[in-house]
């Protein structure tokens, strides 16, 4: 057992409930306080606020060891604590408790492109990002020409940023990232910008790292790249690390437990258009035991269950004739599959005023990755009664069964098919 | 990777080799992070590791100031010379102000010369941690880089200001003295107090932004306290203790007679580079007390 590349001891970060706010902020909050409650003041002016509901504990007693070479993926909901986690590793907020220990030369990368400034050239820009991230600048001369041929904008290197386009942008900023060759990585959600080929390029790079005996820490909420890139995760719940194995453990665990979010959607309160006399109410993905759940395989059917009810219980208004579409899309909220009840003939919507739909839409279905689901209910060419764009969001995952030699990512498309195939030998006229 | 097959393609997707290479054997860095105050030797290593920043930062302080502007660097002139055709007209003509000797534009120049390094720098240096709050939040570098950068890319404004200083001096048939040479560490003294002044704004800024408000004015204040449009030999003698306290008195002071070859006051120097030295300790001390937390308050 080699010496632990990162080792975190009872680490804990407290913030003041709304930041610094229950400091007085100004003279004449200070005053305000001063005269309304003359101890709570005395308490707010010492270093040590006295008492825990004004506080938070971002981070409580959290314990790991990451040894030289793992790559550790960190999962949880929003304010679980990862950006905290990350900040305090980075060195951009102390901790209140605890003791962080790391081997090695660390980078972080918690945002692409820190620094970047418009009118600067791209060259300068890959010099003063560099240097912001820690490089010498003969470190970068060395690894310039390699830096620019990641990130393939030879022609435009001494174009003022704000003249390239998003997608140039994002290249340039993780290849000055990708060259900093740290000892230890640490990196957030940054991959969540650039198109499918680049994400692909920079999961490539990052694997390579970690092939190469980098540790890397992810922080992630891309389950599939979770699962794709790190052996081992860390679920965080409430500040606290409730689980670490496995990464596709710990993501089945997350996401059995994850409450909400892809799970059962119910719509009270949803931001919808449409005439409204009728409404879907809920919307839930289904395993095979028929519980909902926020992921499933994409060589497993997918199940979506919906219920629909009129507004107002009156004899005229029933469901009959009306259509239901499921509009699924990719995680840029790209459309990439309708489906509709009329599609099916027996699936027209009953004449009652509440109804429940199951849809099945079999093996296998789309590549590993995040969807959103929208819904749509109308009357052809004629009424919107309900719209409701981002119904239900879910994560396919990675086959349980093999599928085939090459990995399934988005760069060779969204929908996964098996099509028949014959191939007959012939000889060569 | 987690179902990558052992066929001859399971690498298909990845073009990207394991060409790095970990050397276990290279020495060791650890790094700890504990709550407090940082050791101040990790401080200052840190800051020798990051000098090649600096001057990145300075660039970029340098190259964006002017960028998309008509008339570009030449802001940097226009100032202190229209202030200087404006006080000359008024205070030199009419109001008859007197100034030892030498034609009024010329001692106002010298004047607003050394005084805009100082006010300028002061007032980028108090802004400069909030306009960087993007960079302050996402990654660590040691702080101080940002107001110092603040106040060596103001030395370019002034520099090319004092360029224009010779011709105007030219102008008025008056050669710059040799004692000119002494701008040298003149200015140095001027970029310490400025510095000194300028971290303790910039950190008190972070969480009061009242600095923002209070910094030109107490600029425009200072300016009045210090001879710059009028000499300082209008001062009555049993005042001029008290008011060589301002230590730009001794600067702006030393700048006019290092250009006219005049002898300097050496007091009001020393009173200059001694509170230059403990505005900068403090300033430091103000500043490491608050820069691990700028990210959770600025």
């Amino acid at each position: 057992m080699s010496t632990p590349s990162i080792r975190i001891e009872n680490l804990a970060k407290r913030y003041r409930v709304g930041g610094p706010a229950a400091r007085p902020r100004d003279v004449r909050e200070a005053f305000a306080k001063l005269v309304a409650t003359p101890f709570r003041r005395l308490r707010a002016l010492s270093a040590e606020p006295s008492s825990e509901d004004e506080t938070f504990w971002a981070l409580r007693d959290l314990n790991l060891e990451v040894r030289p070479g793992e790559v550790l993926g960190v999962i949880g909901k929003n304010g679980a604590g990862k950006s905290t986690l990350l900040k305090i590793l980075s060195r951009i907020t102390p901790p209140t408790r605890g003791r962080v220990e790391l081997r090695g030369h660390v980078a972080s990368l918690l945002e692409v492109g820190t620094g970047f400034h418009p009118d600067l050239t791209g060259r300068e820009n890959v010099y003063l990002n560099g240097t912001l991230l820690g490089m010498r600048k003969k470190a970068i001369d060395r690894s310039f020409d390699a830096i620019v041929d990641f990130a393939e904008v030879e022609r435009f290197i001494d174009t003022p940023v704000k003249r390239y386009s998003s997608g140039m942008y994002v290249r340039l900023a993780f290849a000055v990232a990708a060259h900093l060759d740290p000892e230890i990585l640490l990196v957030d959600e940054v991959l969540a910008v650039g198109d499918a080929e680049f994400q692909r390029k920079c999961l490539g790079k990052l694997d390579a790292m970690a092939q190469g005996g980098r540790t890397v820490l992810f922080v992630s909420h891309n389950l599939a790249a979770v699962q794709k890139l790190c052996e081992t995760a860390l679920l965080l719940h409430e500040g606290r690390g409730v689980r670490l194995g496995p990464a596709s453990d710990v993501v089945r665990d997350y996401l059995s437990t994850r409450e909400g979010d892809g799970k059962v959607a119910r719509f009270d309160t949803a931001t919808r258009r449409g005439a409204g006399w009728a409404r879907i109410t809920d919307a839930r993905l289904l395993d095979e035991s028929n519980s909902p759940v926020g992921a499933v395989a994409c060589d497993r059917d997918l199940v979506i269950e919906l219920s629909v009810e009129t507004t107002s219980p009156s004899a005229q208004n029933t469901l009959r004739g009306l259509v239901l579409e499921l509009i699924f899309c990719a995680d840029d909220g790209r459309p990439v599959l309708s489906l509709m009840n009329v599609d099916d003939a027996v699936a027209e919507l009953p004449s009652s005023d509440a109804c429940h739909l199951r849809v099945r839409l079999a093996a296998p279905t789309f590549v590993p990755g995040r969807y959103r689901l929208k819904l749509f209910l109308g009357i052809p060419f004629m009424q919107h009664v309900d719209e409701i764009d981002d119904a239900l969001s879910f994560d396919i995952l990675p086959p349980e069964s093999p599928w085939r030699p090459y990995e399934l990512s988005k760069s060779h498309g969204v929908m996964c098919r098996k099509a028949e195939w014959h191939c007959e030998a012939r000889t060569r006229p | 990777m987690l179902y990558s097959l052992s066929t001859p393609f399971s690498n298909f997707d990845f073009p990207y080799p394991t060409v790095m290479s970990f050397d276990h054997s290279s020495p060791e860095t650890v790094l700890v992070i504990e709550p407090g105050e940082r050791p101040l030797w990790g401080e200052l290593s840190d800051l020798l590791h990051y000098r090649d920043l600096l001057y990145f930062l300075v660039r970029r302080e340098v190259t964006v100031r002017y960028k998309q502007t008509f008339l570009g660097v030449f802001w940097a002139v226009l100032q202190p010379l229209a202030t200087m055709v404006v006080f000359s007209i008024f205070l030199g003509r009419f109001a008859r102000m007197p100034s030892d000797g030498i034609p009024y534009p010329v001692f106002a120049y010298l004047g607003l010369l050394p005084w805009g390094y100082f006010s300028g720098s002061v007032q980028r240096c108090s802004a400069s941690l909030v306009g960087n709050a993007n960079l302050l939040s996402k990654v660590y570098f040691p702080r101080v880089l940002i107001p110092l950068s603040a106040i060596l890319a103001a030395l370019v404004d002034f520099l090319i200001a004092g360029v224009v200083l010779i011709f105007i001096m030219l102008a008025y048939g008056m050669v710059p003295a040799a004692s000119s040479l002494l701008f040298l560490p003149l200015t140095a003294v001027t970029a310490v107090l400025a510095l000194g002044l300028g971290m303790w704004l910039a950190a008190l800024n972070v969480q009061y932004r009242d600095i923002q408000h209070a910094t030109p004015f107490l600029i425009q204040i200072w300016m009045f306290a210090t001879p710059i449009v009028y000499p300082g030999s209008i001062v009555p003698e049993r005042y001029r203790l008290i008011y060589e306290l301002n230590p730009m008195v001794g600067v702006i002071e030393g700048f006019r007679s290092a250009a006219l070859g005049e002898p300097l006051n050496w007091s009001s120097l020393a009173i200059a580079l001694a509170s230059g030295v403990v505005l900068l300790i403090a300033g430091f001390w103000q500043f490491r007390l608050m820069d691990r937390t700028f990210a959770d308050l600025v």
